[in-house]
């Protein structure tokens, strides 16, 4: 085996077919966007070498710093909501339904293997009003309540929308967060009990620490994933009322193919990205100082 | 380890390379200027008359579809016909990509701003001049000079065939009008008091599709032509007016009024097209302002449950003291179909010859489109209310444009997409005209 591993030749055959694909799969396509952020124009119309103009539009441009502050507060409040429902979620996996959990497990998962687009139009749907009222005004009135219009304000769309990524994604951290609780060992937990350490406490000083790296992860996934949401707003209500639930992404989707500049999408597309490698090492600086101290 | 750093460095200059090589490429695409629009078989005939139209009109496909297989059978032997269909949002993004591909379609659906004299197609000679073309097959008359008026105030040339000739206006139920004692109305204040005898009496006075948003920024539109005058959104482009302008700021002001009044019905922000139309045609809404077009599903007797003969079109009405009038009909002639040059030959020619002399009266008998081509065969048994649009049609003297007729594909999308923060008052009349005017400022 060393010796199939030390030849250059093996290396090569075995890497070298994914290396490509990779490379001119991903890799071609990030820095030719990452060169295009430095131009103007699109494939019909002709590129225009106007360097950091894009970047100075962009800290100008109220559209686009609404649709900054859009994704962060959606990245930040879906990734409290996940983790915390899905933490939650595990603990009661473990701790009370322990083996009969198999059940509720698939049950709450069930919602991930749904197309976003699908569950958009369903919760569209749930709070419609007007002559085919949804459920959700239905009950509204049983209580004696006038009507909403969720999706005419912008609280009332963010609101949906999170219900919708929670409701969706809270069953996948449950899992993701379940497997990581599952690895303390029962021993520790057993001690923990004799010393007398009960329900919150159990929680916060042995079960919480324990489980810090795979919860870390979490976050990691979640916030990357939510700061990236597209299909779910878009959907759900096109960014609507107005531009004020439209997030970077859809911002940069309609810059760059509605509106034809290719060049400021993909600047908008680099601070993304951008924004993506600071929440992660943010994450990782705190957990790291954490392990430190 | 030396042997790592220097592959390290051989596959950073590889990524650094095939990055510069395929930024020179896409930058090459800029000297894509085309030969110069025009008349004569000037292009190659390509192997298929392909025409790529919006998934949302299917009546263009097959209406095609029936030309080739009666009147126009000779041209489909010749160069056999194909179509294809995009989705309307998605147009220009694919028109762009196939323009720089060199892959259009030979007539192809394109965004309005791309086919003006300006825009990404126009100043790459990519669109045919059809007036040209036209006249020299012999068949310009079979244009409508109205219609040809139309195309050349909304694209600033003539590159786009009328397959349809809208025109635009408040649909009424006569029978909720004759029930309340109403008339048409002829000053946008009658309008008013009118709706609000109707929601007084259980309508919905006007069935909105506000998720389209395009229905409501008409409106303002409309009161805008009304009060200042038909050149208006004209003078806002050429920058002798700004829409912050009190009389414009009125208008959004007046939109705003009628959706706190509760004129458009509940929940309309999200009602979409069909909801909107099954209010109308099922008797739950008095009124509707919308094109011609909805002669489709007023004739389609499993829609229109009110009966073709309770269905009445007027003009938007006139305001008080404004300089515009109640006779000029907003018109438009469907979205842009352009055809190239570069695939403009002899067979295509053939084609657009056979399409301008038959298409009018084909549309006409098959579906009551009302089409902005000459009827060269007589149509018979045309449904009522088609015969009624006719002849509102034959009557006009002058038209006018849509509010977003004029402005830039950002502009228009923050004009409708705004236009729901307005209608539930979260945003003011005047912030919406003057977020509309830097942007209209800021893409010229």
């Amino acid at each position: 085996m060393k010796r199939v591993f030390g030849d250059r030749k093996t290396i090569a055959i075995l890497l070298g077919p994914t290396l490509i694909v990779y490379v001119l799969l991903k890799l071609v396509p990030v820095c030719w966007s990452l060169g295009l952020s430095f131009f103007t124009g699109n494939t019909l119309s002709g590129f225009t070498f106007i360097g950091f103009a894009n970047f100075v539009k962009f800290v100008g441009d109220p559209a686009a710093v609404q649709s900054l502050i859009v994704s962060i507060v959606f990245a930040v409040l879906a990734t409290v909501g996940q983790i915390v429902l899905g933490y939650l979620l595990a603990l009661l996996y473990v701790f009370v339904l322990r083996k009969g959990s198999a059940f509720v497990r698939t049950a709450v998962f069930f919602p991930m293997v749904l197309p976003t687009v699908a569950v958009a139009l369903l919760f569209r749907n749930f709070v419609s009003v007007g002559a085919n009222q949804g459920p959700i005004n239905d009950i509204i009135n049983f209580f004696g309540g006038k009507s909403v219009e969720f999706l005419a304000s912008t609280i009332g769309t963010m609101g949906v929308a999170l219900a919708m990524t929670l409701w969706s994604s809270m069953g996948f951290y449950a899992v993701l967060l379940y497997t990581g609780l599952l690895d303390i060992p029962d021993e520790i937990i057993e001690s923990a009990r004799l010393d007398g350490a009960n329900g919150p406490r159990l929680v916060r000083h042995i079960v919480l620490p324990l489980s810090m790296p795979i919860l870390l992860s979490s976050v990691i996934f979640s916030l990357n994933s939510t700061l990236k949401v597209f299909d779910s707003l878009l959907a759900l209500n096109n960014g609507g009322p107005g531009t004020s639930t439209s997030p970077l992404t859809l911002y940069m989707y309609r810059t760059a193919f509605d509106y034809g500049d290719y060049g400021y999408g993909s600047t908008i597309a680099l601070v993304l990205t951008l924004l993506c490698l600071a929440f992660t090492l943010t994450v990782f600086r705190s957990s790291s100082r954490k392990a430190d101290a | 380890m030396i042997n790592r750093r220097h592959r390290r460095t051989a596959l950073a200059a590889g990524i650094a390379l095939a990055s510069v090589v395929s930024l020179a490429a896409c930058s090459s695409g800029a000297s894509n200027t085309g030969s110069t629009s025009g008349g004569g078989a000037t292009g190659k005939d390509p192997a298929k008359f392909t025409v790529l139209t919006a998934n949302e009109n299917p009546a263009l496909a097959t209406e095609l579809k029936n030309l080739a297989a009666g009147k126009c059978k000779a041209e489909n032997s010749a160069l056999p016909l194909v179509d294809q269909t995009v989705a309307q949002a998605d147009v220009v993004q694919k028109i762009t990509l196939l323009a720089s591909q060199n892959a259009l379609p030979v007539q192809f659906i394109a965004g309005t701003s791309m086919v003006r004299p300006d825009g990404d197609l126009g100043k790459n000679g990519l669109v045919l001049n059809y007036e040209t073309a036209l006249k020299k097959l012999g068949v310009w008359d079979d244009i409508l000079p109205a219609a040809a008026s139309t195309v050349n105030s909304v694209y600033g040339q003539m590159v786009s065939l009328p397959y349809q000739y809208n025109i635009e206006g408040i649909w009424y139920n006569k029978a909720i009008f004759d029930k309340l004692g109403l008339s048409e109305p002829t000053t946008f204040d009658q309008l008013m008091s009118d709706a609000a005898k109707i929601k007084d009496a259980g309508y919905t006075p006007f069935a909105t599709d506000g998720a389209d948003a395009w229905p409501v920024t008409r409106l303002i539109g409309m009161y805008i032509f009304r009060s200042l005058g038909p050149d208006a959104m004209k003078d806002i482009q050429s920058g002798k007016a700004k829409l912050t302008d009190a009389k414009y700021v009125k208008a959004a002001q007046e939109v705003q009024d009628m959706a706190k009044n509760g004129y458009f019905g509940s929940g309309f922000v999200s009602t979409n097209a069909a909801q909107a139309n099954n209010l109308f045609l099922t008797g739950k809404a008095a009124m509707m302002y919308d094109g011609s077009w909805l002669l489709s599903n007023i004739n389609d007797k499993s829609q229109d449950v009110i009966g073709a003969d309770n269905v009445g079109l007027m003009p938007f009405p006139a305001v008080s003291g404004g300089a515009g009038s109640i006779d000029q009909w907003p018109a438009n002639a469907g979205a842009a179909m352009a055809m190239t040059p570069k695939s403009y030959g002899p067979k295509v020619a053939a084609w657009l010859k056979c399409i301008a002399q038959n298409y009018g009266s084909q549309a006409l008998q098959d579906s009551g489109i009302v089409s902005g081509f000459k009827i060269n065969t007589p149509v018979k048994n045309i449904d009522a209310p088609t015969k009624m649009v006719q002849q509102k049609v034959s009557g006009i003297k002058q038209t006018v444009l849509w509010f977003e007729a004029l402005m830039d594909a950002k502009s228009t999308a923050l004009a409708q997409s705004n236009v729901s923060l307005l209608t539930t008052g979260q945003m003011s009349a005047q912030t919406y005209m003057s977020q509309l005017q830097s942007s209209i400022e800021a893409n010229k």
